[in-house]
C-alpha cells in the first residue's frame, strides 16, 4: 500500500502535517474568494435589475476590498512560507546517529539494494526489496545506472531523484512495522510503470535475524528436480546476468537472486511471486513486462519446472 | 450601438479597398499579409491540433480506466503522452494565444496591420509544417517518446533510440522560430503602432497582456531552443554536453528546459488574463477597477515567472537553501494573480451585470483557476512537492491551471469575439450546454487525480495492477473525459451553426468599450477607414470630447499607416506597410525543409541552409514598385 498521508515515520508525518495546514488554508481562501465573487455577481445583478446609474460611487469601498484582500493573501503566503521552511528544517534534522547505510542503484527497470558495512564480509545485496528496522534511521545513497529515476516511498518520505553522474542521499525512519510500496517516480522509459519495490519495516530483533539470514547463502536444494534446476541455472544463460551467493553464479546485470523466494513480487512489482507466475515469467518476460531487458527462454517443460523448483528453494 | 467614424468619400474608399485587398487567386490567398487572415489561420490550426491532442488524452484515460488494460502497450503509450503534452503546449496553447493576439491587437489599438506582417505570414507555414512533421513522425511509428520535457539521458544518444527524439528536438526549433517571429511582431506593434493618443496607460489590457507575454517569449524561448540543439549535437555529432561520463551534466538540460518551461505556463496564462480583463468591463458595464494595478500585476508576473523554474527540480540535488528561495518566489507570483482576481471581483461588484455566455466562462475560470492556483502554492512548498511531484496530483494541478486558467478564458474569448471575426452571433443556449458539460466533465476528469497522486500513483505509467486500488478513481476520470468530449462536440456544433445561420452581429453587439468594435464585423482588410484618435481608456464609451476624432492625411492609394511614440503615442512617422510577396512563404517552406532535413542528416543541416538564405535575401530585395511608392508619398518639409 502507499499513501502519502498515512505516515509510518517522522519525515512523512512532517509533510502530512504541512499538507493538512495548507489544505485547510487553501480551502478557506477558495471559499472566501468564491463567496466574494458570488457577492459581486449578486450585487452587480441587482444593480442591473434596478437600473442604477452610478456604479462608480463605491470605488473607495472597492479599493479597500482589493487592498485588504491583497494584504491578507500576502500575509497568509508569508505564514505558509514560514511553515514550509520550518518543515524543511525539521526534515533535515532527522537524527542520523547509528543510521543504517544502504546503497540503492536504479536500473532500467529494477532496483539494486546493497546493505553496506565497514566489514566487507557483512555486505550483502538484494533487489526490489528494502527491509529496514523500525526506530532506526536509514540513510540511502542513491545512484543511477542509466537514466534518471526517482526513489519514493510515500508512507516514509518524499522523493529523491537518482541522477546519472551525481550521487544523492535520502534519510528516513520507520516508526511502525509494516509493508509499504515504493515506486520509481521519474519517467524512465518503457517499463516505468513496473519499477516498484517492497519496503518492509521490521522490529529491530526481527530485522537483525533477517540481515543474518540474507548474509548467509541459501540452503542446499533438496530433491532431484531442484538439484537439476540448479544445474540448469549454473550451466545455462541465467548466471550470465544473475547472482546466487554460494554458487558460481555472479552475474551483475540483473537482480541478485540469492534469497529470491522470500520476495513477494517478481519483475519489480509486475506480479506476485508464485510458482506459476515465475514459470510464465522465465518463459516470456516480454509478455508480462514488454521491453524488460530479460530475454525469453522457451525451455522444455521439464527444464522449466526444474528451474522453478530450484528458484523456490532460494529462501 | 454604432461607433463607426465618419466614412471616407466613395472614391477614397475605393482606393483604400484596392490598396489593401489581395488578388482573388490562390496565390493571393496564400500570400496574404492581412493580420486577420493569418491570425484566423493560427487559431483554426491550433484548434485542430488541440482536438488531436485531446483525442490522445482521451486514449490515455481509456487505457487507464481499469487496471491491466491492454488497449495501448508501453511503447505506444509513451509516444501518446509525449505527443499529447507536446501538441497541447507547443502546437496549441502558445500559437492559439498568439493567433488571437495577431487578430485582435491591431484592431484594438487602432491600426491597419501588425508591424511586420511578412514575418507573421512566414511563421504560419513554419508552424503548420512543424506540427505536421511531428504528427507524421508519430503516424509512422517514430513519435517522440521521452515526454514533452524530453529529459536526457532518456532523450539523449544512448537511450533515445531511432529518430524519435530528433523529431521532438527539431519540432522545438520549428515552434520557437514561429513563436519568436510572432512575439517580435506583436511587441513592436503594441509599442509603436497604437492610434494617436493611446498612451501606454490607455492601452487596452489585452494589448498589455500581449506585450508582456511577447517579451517573455523573446527571453524564454531561446533557452529551450539552445538546449534542444545541444541535445541534437549530442545525438547527431557526438558531442557530450549531457554525458556525465565525459564531464557533461544531465541536470543542465533540466535547468535550460524549465527556465523556458515555467515562463511558458505564464505566457499562456498572461494572454488569458488579458482576455478576461477585456470581457469583464463589457459585461459589468463599467471601466475596469484598478486598471493600473492590473497593468503592474501583468508586468510583475512576467518578471517573477523567470525566477521559479527550480520548483520543477526540488527532487534533484540542487542545494537545499536555494530551494527555499524558489519557494518564496513561487508564493510571491501568486500575489499579482490575486490582485487581478480581486480587481475583477471589484469591477463586477461595482458594475451592472449583463449575464451572457462569455461571462459564464469567466465564472468557470474563477472556480477552476483558484483550485489550480492553490494546489500550485502547495507545489511551491519544497516538502509537499517532494511527496506529490511526478504523481497524478501534478497532472490534476496542471490541468486545473491550463484548462481553468487558459482554456475557459479562451472559450469565453471565442464567444466574445466570434461575432467580430465572422459577423455572426453564437447561440447562447448551446453555449450554456458547452459550458456545463465542460465544467462537469473537466472536474470529474481531473479532481480525482489529486487523490490518486496522494495514493502513490506516479505519472506516465501505461498501466497498473489491481492491488493498487487506483481503478475506481481512474474510471471516474474516464467518464469525465467522455463528458468533456461531448462538450467539445457542442462547441463545434455551435460554431458550424453560427457560420451557417447565425444572427448577424453588427459592429458592436455587446456595447463594448474598445476600438475593435468601432469597425464593421468582420472588419475590412484595412481595419478602419480612418485611423481613430483616442482620448481615454474606453474609446467607445468616452470618445474625444474636443480635437480631432481621426487621423487625416494618410494616403489611401498605398498601404500607409502611422507609427507613434512608445509612451504617449504621439504621431511619429508615416509608415508604408509591406505588400504581399511570395518570398516570406517561400522562406517559411525552405526553413521547414531545412529543419526536416536536419532530422536525418548532418549534411542537410548545412546544405539545407542555402535555400532559406536565398529566400530571405529575395524577401528583403527592394523592388522598383516599392521604392517608387515610397518616393511618391515622400514629402519635403
Amino acid at each position: 500500500m502507499s499513501d502519502a498521508l498515512a505516515a509510518a515515520g517522522p519525515q512523512a508525518a512532517w509533510i502530512a502535517r504541512l499538507w493538512w495546514i495548507s489544505l485547510w488554508l487553501c480551502a478557506g481562501v477558495f471559499v472566501g474568494v468564491m463567496a466574494a465573487l458570488a457577492w459581486a455577481l449578486w450585487r452587480s445583478h441587482r444593480a442591473a435589475a434596478a437600473r442604477q446609474a452610478a456604479p462608480m460611487r463605491s470605488s473607495r469601498a472597492l479599493g479597500m476590498f482589493v487592498g485588504g484582500a491583497t494584504l491578507l493573501s500576502s500575509a497568509l503566503l508569508v505564514g505558509l512560507l514560514e511553515v514550509s521552511v520550518l518543515t524543511d528544517r525539521a526534515l533535515a534534522r532527522l537524527p542520523q546517529r547509528d543510521a543504517l547505510a544502504i546503497r540503492v542503484t536504479a536500473h532500467q527497470w529494477w532496483w539494486e539494494m546493497v546493505y553496506e558495512d565497514p566489514r566487507a564480509d557483512h555486505v550483502f545485496a538484494t533487489a526490489n526489496e528494502l527491509v529496514i528496522p523500525v526506530g532506526r534511521a536509514v540513510v540511502v545513497t542513491l545512484e543511477a545506472d542509466d537514466v534518471i529515476h526517482s526513489f519514493w516511498v510515500p508512507n516514509l518520505h518524499g522523493k529523491k531523484d537518482l541522477i546519472p553522474g551525481r550521487t544523492t542521499t535520502i534519510a528516513f525512519r520507520a516508526d511502525r512495522p509494516g509493508r509499504f510500496t515504493g515506486r520509481c517516480a521519474e519517467f524512465c522509459g518503457l517499463q516505468h510503470a513496473f519499477m516498484a519495490y517492497d519496503v518492509v519495516a521490521l522490529p529491530p530483533d526481527r530485522y537483525a535475524a533477517w540481515a543474518r539470514h540474507e548474509l548467509a547463502p541459501p540452503p542446499e536444494p533438496q530433491g532431484a528436480d531442484a538439484m537439476r534446476g540448479r544445474e540448469l541455472f549454473l550451466t545455462g544463460s541465467c548466471m550470465l546476468c544473475h547472482a546466487v551467493q554460494g554458487t558460481s553464479a555472479q552475474g551483475r546485470r540483473g537482480p541478485d537472486l540469492t534469497h529470491f523466494a522470500s520476495r513477494s513480487h517478481i519483475g519489480a512489482g509486475s506480479t506476485a511471486n508464485m510458482p506459476q507466475a515465475l514459470s510464465a515469467w522465465i518463459e516470456d518476460p516480454q509478455k508480462l513486462k514488454p521491453g524488460a531487458n530479460m530475454p525469453s527462454h522457451f525451455l522444455p517443460p521439464a527444464d522449466l519446472a526444474a528451474l522453478v523448483a530450484y528458484l523456490e528453494t532460494l529462501t | 450601438m454604432d461607433h463607426t467614424l465618419p466614412g471616407l468619400a466613395a472614391d477614397s474608399r475605393a482606393e483604400l479597398v484596392r490598396a489593401w485587398s489581395d488578388p482573388p487567386t490562390l496565390k493571393g490567398w496564400i500570400c496574404t499579409l492581412d493580420h486577420k487572415a493569418i491570425g484566423r489561420r493560427f487559431v483554426v490550426t491550433a484548434l485542430l491540433f488541440f482536438f488531436a491532442g485531446g483525442v490522445l488524452g482521451g486514449l490515455m484515460r481509456h487505457q487507464l480506466s481499469a487496471p491491466g488494460k491492454t488497449l495501448i502497450g508501453p511503447d505506444l503509450y509513451n509516444q501518446v503522452f509525449t505527443m499529447h503534452g507536446t501538441a497541447m503546449m507547443f502546437l496549441f496553447a502558445v500559437p492559439v494565444m498568439q493567433g488571437v493576439a495577431l487578430y485582435l491587437v491591431p484592431l484594438m489599438i487602432g491600426t491597419r496591420n501588425t508591424a511586420f506582417p511578412r514575418m507573421s505570414a512566414c511563421s504560419y507555414w513554419i508552424y503548420l509544417i512543424g506540427g505536421l512533421t511531428l504528427f507524421a513522425g508519430f503516424a509512422s511509428g517514430t513519435g517522440a517518446d521521452a515526454g514533452w520535457f524530453a529529459y536526457v539521458p532518456l532523450a539523449g544518444p544512448q537511450y533515445g533510440l531511432g529518430k524519435r527524439s530528433d523529431f521532438w528536438n527539431v519540432l522545438v526549433n520549428f515552434t520557437e522560430a514561429m513563436g519568436l517571429m510572432i512575439a517580435v511582431d506583436l511587441a513592436t506593434t503594441t509599442l509603436k503602432m497604437r492610434a494617436p493618443g493611446m498612451s501606454l496607460l490607455r492601452m487596452p489590457l489585452f494589448a498589455w497582456a500581449t506585450l508582456v507575454s511577447s517579451i517573455m517569449i523573446i527571453f524564454a524561448m531561446p533557452t529551450v531552443m539552445l538546449g534542444a540543439n545541444l541535445v541534437q549535437f549530442d545525438r547527431m555529432a557526438g558531442t557530450h554536453f549531457f554525458n556525465p561520463a565525459e564531464g557533461g551534466d544531465v541536470l543542465l538540460w533540466q535547468h535550460m528546459f524549465w527556465y523556458f518551461g515555467h515562463p511558458e505556463v505564464y505566457f499562456i496564462f498572461v494572454p488569458a488574463l488579458g482576455m478576461i480583463s477585456a470581457i469583464i468591463p463589457t459585461f459589468a458595464r463599467r471601466p475596469m477597477f484598478g486598471h493600473r494595478a492590473i497593468v503592474l500585476s501583468l508586468i510583475s508576473t512576467g518578471f517573477l515567472s523567470f525566477g521559479l523554474w527550480v520548483h520543477h527540480m526540488y527532487a534533484t540535488n540542487v542545494p537545499e537553501l536555494g530551494k527555499s528561495f524558489f519557494t518564496a518566489m513561487s508564493f510571491m507570483i501568486a500575489i499579482p494573480s490575486a490582485v487581478q482576481l480581486f480587481c475583477w471581483i471589484a469591477t463586477i461588484a461595482g458594475g451592472r451585470l449583463v449575464p451572457k455566455s462569455p461571462m459564464l466562462f469567466i465564472v468557470g475560470f474563477f472556480a477552476t483557476l483558484m483550485i489550480g492556483g492553490l494546489t500550485g502554492i502547495m507545489l511551491g512548498a519544497v516538502p509537499l512537492d517532494l511527496q506529490v511531484t511526478d504523481t497524478y496530483f501534478v497532472v490534476a494541478h496542471l490541468h486545473y491551471v491550463l484548462i481553468g486558467g487558459a482554456l475557459f478564458p479562451l472559450f469565453g474569448a471565442v464567444y466574445y469575439w466570434f461575432p467580430k471575426v465572422y459577423g455572426r452571433m453564437l447561440d447562447e443556449r448551446l453555449a450554456q450546454w458547452h459550458f456545463w458539460l465542460l465544467a462537469i466533465g473537466f472536474n470529474l476528469t481531473f479532481f480525482p487525480l489529486h487523490v490518486l497522486g496522494l495514493h502513490g500513483m506516479p505519472r506516465r505509467i501505461y498501466t497498473y495492477t489491481a492491488d493498487t486500488g487506483w481503478g475506481t478513481l481512474n474510471f471516474v476520470s474516464w467518464v469525465g473525459a467522455m463528458i468533456e468530449d461531448a462538450s467539445m462536440f457542442v462547441f463545434v456544433l455551435n460554431i458550424v451553426r453560427a457560420l451557417w445561420k447565425g444572427r448577424p452581429a453588427g459592429s458592436d453587439p455587446w456595447g463594448a468599450p474598445t476600438l475593435e468594435w468601432a469597425t464593421s464585423s468582420p472588419p475590412a482588410h484595412y481595419n478602419f477607414e480612418r485611423i481613430p484618435v483616442v482620448a481615454s481608456r474606453e474609446p467607445l464609451w468616452s470618445p474625444p470630447a474636443e480635437g480631432p476624432r481621426y487621423v487625416t492625411g494618410l494616403s489611401t492609394r498605398l498601404r500607409e499607416g502611422l507609427v507613434t511614440t512608445v509612451l504617449d503615442a504621439l504621431p511619429d512617422v508615416r509608415y508604408l506597410y509591406p505588400r504581399p510577396s511570395p518570398w516570406p512563404i517561400v522562406a517559411g517552406f525552405t526553413v521547414a525543409l531545412w529543419l526536416i532535413w536536419s532530422i536525418f542528416s548532418n549534411k542537410g543541416m548545412l546544405i539545407g541552409l542555402i535555400p532559406p538564405t536565398i529566400a530571405f535575401i529575395a524577401w528583403y530585395w527592394p523592388t522598383p514598385e516599392e521604392t517608387g511608392a515610397e518616393l511618391e508619398v515622400e514629402k519635403r518639409p
